[in-house]
């Protein structure tokens, strides 16, 4: 039985190791081994320590406003998919607001310009809220996530929209309540339809991230450009920032697909 | 690979020119890329401006260099200066041993104190003591940096770090920060404006430690570039002795800031 199963796995393995993928590997692993003896990486130890909590911060920076921005993002699409004139017309204002302007500037809009704001008001510096209002994350989470709310709440009144009328005729026709057709049919079967583009926005979002670095949050980039301007090092910080960020980007999506390979391919 | 071999070509072409005739070549002065008043700003035509600039100009004419003032990104200002983009840094960097390890510096041309600056209605001083619990912004990569992380480090709750020193500034005007060090100078320079007269005031000199702040200000030079560096050198000591450096320093300061005793407060 042993002997079967080894077999198969040396058969399947022969399977994958196609010529041209080892050509690939073997190039990897050159390009690899040349980095580590021809560069220099002995700031590594004094640093790794200050790029995992960079990293840290990076990636539950991209969680939450990834989080917050979809939950955002579902009132704003059925607000413009289905919702009143009085709805509709505010969330659409908000989605061409975010997303015809540079995020960047809108950082910056809210870290310099309001953020500068709020310490002419005494009753805000003495609030209990002010500790918080006075560091920078809170405007790169506000920030990215707005961002994010914008960019999904078109995708979202797209898949809504496109939900077919049959399905929700036929829910109602069993007597389903409003609510509940919105959460048996309607929102399942949109969620479904935007996961694709959900994928693509999440990539996007995470490569959003870095711009947090511009308004003294240290991220991992924020720590790869602390130790170019420490170590007067160009390519070896930039590089391993790049594979950190492709490793990030290689893992949503392989979370993704698995998400998207459970759900019925066929609703419809 | 094609630019790898021009970048060879030019370079062996560049030594060769060097080699033949020991002509006055066109020297590219690198500032950093940022209003840094009263040492170098752009005015608004876009000019460099200001006492470094005057300094240079004056050591360039002494020693018949065709200087040329290229602003730079503060961060990649020493690799470019290694990749030759620029041929000297002439923007207020302190000499100081870290840099040593991969530049050369002229001698001092400046030396002025540290000083540590903060909101109006706070009362401290300049010790570790009194900067225990506050938030202290500098910029990024500059002996401040490495001296407030070392002295403060242990007292404040933390260092930020900022790309430039405006930002910095702005910060502490927008009560985030609650102190900033920095050259005196330049935080005197930002005192006056109405931003700086509007939120703070100096706090004080923060106590010497020449191992990081280093012997003062001094011109950034590649480490092969000797011939310029004693240039840089005989030029500085002329324009000392003819008393034109005086008169440059007058338009501009109402004291000596050659620092003849550097760091005595």
């Amino acid at each position: 039985m042993s002997g079967d199963a080894a077999i198969e796995a040396v058969a399947r393995a022969s399977l994958w190791l196609k010529p041209h993928r080892i050509v690939l590997i073997l190039i990897a692993l050159a390009l690899l081994l040349g980095a580590a003896f021809f560069m220099r990486w002995d700031w590594l130890p004094q640093y790794w320590e200050m790029g995992l909590v960079g990293l840290w911060r990076s990636l539950w920076i991209l969680a939450v406003t990834c989080a917050l921005g979809f939950m955002i993002a579902l009132p704003v699409g059925l607000a413009q998919a289905a919702g009143p004139i009085w709805l509709a017309a505010p969330a659409k204002v908000f989605c061409t607001i975010i997303r015809g302007t540079p995020l960047l500037l809108q950082l910056w809009l809210l870290y310099y310009g309001l953020g500068s704001l709020f310490p002419q008001y005494p009753w805000i510096r003495e609030s209990w809220m002010w500790p918080y209002l006075r560091q920078a994350w809170p405007y790169g989470v506000l920030a990215l996530t707005l961002s994010f709310a914008g960019y999904e709440g078109e995708v979202m009144r797209g898949a809504f929209a496109g939900v077919p009328r049959g399905q929700l005729e036929a829910a109602r026709a069993f007597g389903m309540s409003r609510w509940k057709i919105f959460r048996r049919v309607w929102l399942p079967q949109a969620f479904y339809r935007a996961l694709p583009t959900l994928t693509g926005e999440t990539v996007l979002q995470l490569k959003s991230t870095p711009l947090v670095a511009t308004i003294s949050v240290i991220d991992i980039f924020a720590v790869s450009s602390k130790v170019r301007q420490d170590t007067y090092l160009t390519y070896e910080p930039l590089l391993l920032l790049a594979l950190i960020y492709m490793t990030i980007t290689g893992i949503l999506v392989l979370v993704f697909s698995r998400i998207e390979a459970r759900i019925p391919v066929k609703v419809g | 690979m094609k630019t790898v071999l021009k970048t060879f070509a030019a370079a062996l072409l560049l030594g060769v020119a060097a080699m033949g005739v020991a002509k006055a070549d066109q020297v590219k002065i690198g500032v950093a890329a940022e209003p840094y008043p009263p040492f170098t700003s752009p005015d608004a035509s876009g000019k460099w401006v200001g006492w470094e600039i005057d300094f240079v100009d004056a050591v360039c004419a002494e020693e018949k260099l065709d200087c040329v003032i290229t602003p730079v990104a503060w961060d990649g200002i020493i690799p470019a200066l290694t990749t030759k983009k620029i041929d000297a840094i002439v923007s207020s960097m302190s000499i100081t041993d870290e840099r040593k390890k991969t530049i050369d510096f002229s001698d001092k041309y400046y030396n002025t104190p540290t000083a540590i600056i903060g909101p109006k209605d706070q009362k401290f001083g300049a010790t570790p003591d009194d900067l225990k619990g506050k938030v202290v912004g500098v910029q990024v990569s500059t002996v401040h940096a490495v001296y407030a992380k070392k002295h403060f480090g242990g007292t404040a709750s933390e260092i930020k770090e900022y790309q430039t020193q405006d930002e910095a500034n702005n910060d502490l005007a927008a009560g985030r920060l609650d102190a900033v060090q920095a050259d005196s100078i330049a935080l005197g320079e930002f005192l006056k404006s109405d931003q700086g007269k509007a939120c703070c005031d100096l706090k004080g000199m923060v106590a010497p430690d020449d191992e990081v702040l280093g012997p003062g200000v001094g011109v950034g030079l590649r480490k092969e570039d000797t011939a310029l560096k004693e240039k840089f050198n005989a030029g500085i000591k002329a324009i000392r002795a003819s008393g034109k450096y005086d008169e440059i320093s007058k338009k501009y300061f109402d004291f000596d800031i050659y620092g003849s005793n550097p760091q005595s407060n």
